[in-house]
C-alpha cells in the first residue's frame, strides 16, 4: 500500500498506540499536521512553546511506563525543543522526538527554518536519525520507539524533510527490529551476582543506595525485598525517591548535596555499599577523594556499563536488568545457609539511629508570621495523603519538596535532576495529568521557576487539566541567593526578582483560579479548597519566608561527611 | 598511557561526526583518527590513537560501545598488534643534496613517488616513530610540506575485530 510519508508517520504513532503528542505545527511538519487532523487516534496536545511539548511527554513517560512523543518543526521549533531533550536525556527518560526538516534539495543551503537538527541535538539524544526517503520513515520510527524504552532509556530525535512527508512509499510497519550493533543486556552475571551475595551476608555495616534506575526499571519490589532481607538501611538519590517507601524505618531519607544526615554519614562509614541504578554523581557523594579516603566495598548494578566505575572504583560489577538482577540476587541471598549476622547489624543500626539524633532529623522553626516553604510542603503531603503527583522546577522548592512529601510509591515524584532545569514542573505537571486523568497533580514551583514556562496556563486551560500549582514565592532565586549567602559574602548579585507580576491576576487572566497566601494561618485553608476544585486549576501564590535556606547541605566540592546543619550557622 | 583503538561502526552519514563528538564532549584526547569503508560497505574500520589513565581508557571503551552506530570495539593495546602510519614527505632537492636525500629514503624504506627540478616527494610507510625519526634525519630547512595519515592498526595472528 502506497502511502505519503506523512501519513507513514501518523500510521506508525497509531501502531505504537501512541496516545498524545505534544506539539507545536510549523511549515516543515504541516503534511503530518494535515495527516493529524484527519484523524482521531493519536490526539495532539498545543503547548505555547515547543520547550513545554518536550517536558509534558517527558512527563507522560516518568508518570507512566510509555514512551513521550514530541512533534516540532524545523529551525526555531527544534532548537526550543533542544533544552527539553537534554533534560530527558540526563533523566533517561524514554521519547521519541519527530522534527520537521526543510526539504532534501535545500538541506545545506541556509534554507529558512533551517537547522542542523541531529548535528544540534547529537551530544544529547541516545540516537538520532535523519529519514531522507519516505520508505525508511517506517523502520526508523520503529527502531526510535525501541531504542528510547530498551536498554538505559533515553530521547531518539526522528527530523523529517518536508519533501520526504509528501513523497509516497510502500507503507508496512515492521513486527519486529533487530539493530546489529545495539544489544541491550539482559540477566546479570551469574558469578558477580554470588560474589555480591556472599559480601552482603559478611557485611558489618552494609547500606542500600538506589536512583532513578529502580523507578525507570520497575524494580521497587525487588529493591524493598533486598532492603528488607539484608536487613539495611537504604536511601535513595532525588531521582530515585519512591523506589523505596519513604515511610519505611529502613528508610534513611535522600542522601547527597541536600540529603539527610544519617543517610550521608551510613553512606560514607559503610563496610558494603550496594548501588542500584544510581550513578555516584557530583550531587550524591560530593568530592570523590573524600568519599574514597573511607574504604568499603561497592556492589554495583546498573544497565549501562559506562555508569559503572565512571567515578569511583567498583568491587562487584554487575551489568544486567535490574529486575532480573535484583531476582537473582534475593535468590542467591534466600537460599543461603548463612543470615546476616544479628548483632553486627543491631550495631550498625545503633549507629544509624545515633546519627539520626545528631543530624536532628529534617527541621525548620516554623512561624506564625511568615510562611515557610517547608510546612507548606508538609501540609500538601498531609492534605493529599501522601498521593499525588508532585512535579517540581529547579532550586530551593524542589529541594524542600524532595525533603518533606514523603514518597511512598515509584513514579510519583517528576522532577529534572541531571540536567536542573527550570520551567520544567508546569509542563511535566500536563503530561502527568494527562496520563493519570483524574489523579491529583501538583506542581511545586517558585516564582523564578514558573515565569520561564508561564505560557503553559493557557495550554493548561484548553485541554481542561486541573493541576494545583504551588508556588512558593519569596522574591528571590532562592538557590542562587542562599549560595550567595554561603559563598559569595552575600553579594546577592541579580538574584532578586523585582517587578514580579500579580500572579492572582494572572491566572484569572489565563481562565483559572489565582489565590495569594500570606499568612501561615491560611497554609492549611488555602490548600484545602484548592484540592477540593477537582476540575479546576488552582494557582497559589504562596508569600514564603526570603531568608530561609536549605538544610542540611553538604558545599559543591566537600564530603559527604562535611555537612553544614541548621544550627551550624 | 597512548592507547590504539580499533573499532567497527555503521558505514553511515554522521557515524564520524558521533565518535569525535563524543571525544570532544567528555574531553578525551585524539591524538590520531583513521576511517575507510572495509571489504564489507556497511561498515567502516576506524582506528583512533588516544592516551589516558586506566580509568579514562576503560570510559572511552564504554562509551564508544554505547554509541548505537558502533558494532564492536577492540583495544588493540591490550595485546599482539601491528601499527602503520603513512606518510608524503615534499623535500627540497637541489645539488649534492638529490643524492643524500636518496639515500635516506633508501635507509628508511621509502619511495620517490614524485620528482620535479627542486624538489622530491616520498612515500614512507612505518610506525608512528620511524616516521617521526625520518623526518629529524633530514635538514629541517629542506622539508616543504609532509602530510601523515594516522596511525592504522591491526591485531597479530587470530586476534580479529570482525562482526
Amino acid at each position: 500500500m502506497e502511502l505519503t510519508g506523512a501519513e507513514i508517520v501518523i500510521r506508525c504513532l497509531q501502531e505504537e498506540q501512541v496516545e498524545y503528542v505534544f506539539g507545536y505545527p510549523g511549515g516543515a511538519v504541516l503534511f503530518i499536521y494535515d495527516e493529524l487532523f484527519k484523524q482521531d487516534k493519536v490526539k495532539h496536545v498545543l503547548v505555547r512553546h515547543e520547550q513545554a511539548a518536550l517536558h509534558a511527554a517527558d512527563g507522560y513517560a516518568r508518570s507512566s511506563d510509555k514512551v513521550g512523543v514530541a512533534l516540532v518543526t524545523s529551525g526555531p521549533g527544534l532548537t526550543n525543543a533542544v533544552t527539553g531533550i537534554a533534560t530527558a536525556y540526563m533523566d533517561s527518560i524514554p521519547m521519541v522526538v519527530i522534527s520537521g526538516q526543510v526539504p532534501t534539495y535545500a538541506i545545506g543551503e541556509d534554507a529558512f527554518q533551517e537547522v542542523d537538527a541531529v548535528g544540534i541535538t547529537r551530544p544529547c539524544v541516545k540516537h538520532n536519525f535523519l529519514v531522507k526517503d519516505p520508505k525508511d520513515i517506517a523502520p526508523t520510527l520503529k527502531k526510535a520507539f525501541y531504542l528510547a524504552k530498551t536498554g538505559r532509556p533515553g530521547p531518539v530525535l526522528v527530523d523529517i524533510p518536508k519533501d520526504v512527508s509528501n513523497q509516497k512509499a510502500v507503507y508496512e510497519y515492521p513486527s519486529s527490529i533487530s539493530i546489529r550493533s545495539y544489544n541491550p543486556v539482559g540477566k546479570g552475571d551469574s558469578s558477580q551476582i554470588r560474589r555480591a551475595a556472599q559480601m552482603l551476608l559478611e557485611a558489618k555495616r552494609p547500606m542500600i543506595y538506589s536512583g532513578g534506575g529502580v523507578v525507570l526499571s520497575g524494580a521497587s519490589a525487588q529493591l524493598k525485598d533486598l532492603v528488607q532481607l539484608v536487613g539495611a538501611p537504604c536511601t535513595n538519590t532525588l531521582m530515585g525517591l519512591g523506589g523505596y517507601p519513604a515511610n519505611d524505618k529502613q528508610f534513611v531519607g535522600m542522601l547527597g548535596m541536600h540529603g539527610t544526615y544519617e543517610a550521608n554519614m551510613a553512606m560514607q562509614y559503610c563496610d558494603v555499599l550496594v548501588a542500584i541504578g544510581a550513578r555516584f554523581d557530583d550531587r550524591v557523594i560530593g568530592n570523590v577523594e573524600h568519599f574514597a579516603q573511607v574504604p568499603r566495598k561497592i556492589i554495583h548494578i546498573d544497565i549501562d556499563p559506562s555508569s559503572i566505575a565512571k567515578r569511583v572504583k567498583v568491587d562487584v560489577p554487575i551489568v544486567g536488568e535490574l529486575k532480573l538482577v535484583l531476582d537473582e540476587l534475593l535468590a542467591v541471598l534466600r537460599s543461603s545457609k548463612q543470615k546476616p549476622d544479628a548483632g553486627d547489624m543491631a550495631a550498625w543500626w545503633k549507629q544509624v539511629d545515633e546519627w539520626r539524633v545528631k543530624g536532628g532529623g529534617l527541621r525548620y522553626k516554623n512561624s506564625t508570621e511568615v510562611i515557610k516553604p517547608q510546612f507548606v510542603i508538609e501540609t500538601l503531603h498531609q492534605i493529599t495523603g501522601g498521593d499525588a503527583f508532585v512535579t517540581s522546577d529547579v532550586g530551593q522548592h524542589q529541594m524542600w519538596a524532595a525533603q518533606y512529601y514523603k514518597f511512598n510509591h515509584p513514579r510519583r515524584w517528576i522532577n529534572s535532576g541531571g540536567l536542573g532545569t527550570m520551567g520544567f514542573g508546569l509542563p511535566a505537571a500536563m503530561g502527568v495529568q494527562l496520563i493519570n486523568p483524574g489523579a491529583t497533580v501538583a506542581c511545586v514551583t517558585g516564582e523564578g521557576s514558573i515565569q520561564m514556562n508561564i505560557q503553559e496556563l493557557s495550554t493548561c486551560k484548553q485541554f481542561h487539566l486541573p493541576i494545583k500549582v504551588l508556588s512558593l514565592n519569596n522574591r528571590y532565586l532562592g538557590m542562587v541567593r542562599q549560595w550567595q549567602q554561603f559563598f559569595h559574602g552575600n553579594r546577592y548579585s541579580e538574584s532578586y526578582m523585582d517587578a514580579l507580576p500579580d500572579f492572582v491576576k494572572l491566572a484569572e487572566a489565563y481562565g483559572h483560579i489565582g489565590m495569594r497566601i500570606v499568612n501561615p494561618a491560611d497554609v492549611e485553608p488555602a490548600l484545602r479548597e484548592a484540592f477540593s476544585r477537582k476540575n479546576d486549576l488552582v494557582f497559589m501564590d504562596f508569600q514564603t519566608d526570603s531568608t530561609e535556606n536549605v538544610f542540611p547541605m553538604v558545599p559543591g566540592g566537600k564530603g559527604l561527611s562535611e555537612v553544614i546543619l541548621a544550627e551550624d550557622l | 598511557m597512548r592507547h590504539i583503538i580499533s573499532l567497527l561502526m555503521e558505514n553511515e552519514a554522521g557515524a564520524l561526526s558521533r565518535v569525535a563528538g563524543l571525544f570532544s564532549a567528555r574531553g578525551y584526547n585524539i591524538e590520531s583518527l583513521t576511517v575507510a569503508p572495509t571489504e564489507d560497505a556497511t561498515l567502516s574500520r576506524m582506528t583512533i590513537v588516544t592516551s589516558g589513565s586506566d580509568a579514562v581508557i576503560e570510559q572511552i571503551n564504554k562509551q564508544l560501545n554505547k554509541l548505537v552506530d558502533v558494532v564492536s570495539v577492540m583495544d588493540l593495546s591490550d595485546g599482539e598488534h601491528l601499527e602503520r602510519e603513512l606518510m608524503l614527505v615534499k623535500v627540497k632537492a637541489v645539488g649534492e643534496m638529490r643524492e643524500e636525500i636518496k639515500r635516506m629514503t633508501d635507509i628508511f624504506r621509502g619511495r620517490i613517488i614524485d620528482v620535479s627540478n627542486s624538489t622530491y616527494t616520498i612515500e614512507l610507510t612505518g610506525s608512528r616513530a620511524k616516521l617521526d625519526n625520518f623526518l629529524q634525519a633530514i635538514e629541517r630547512d629542506l622539508i616543504l610540506e609532509t602530510v601523515r595519515t594516522g596511525t592504522s592498526g591491526i591485531g597479530r595472528g587470530d586476534r580479529i575485530l570482525k562482526v
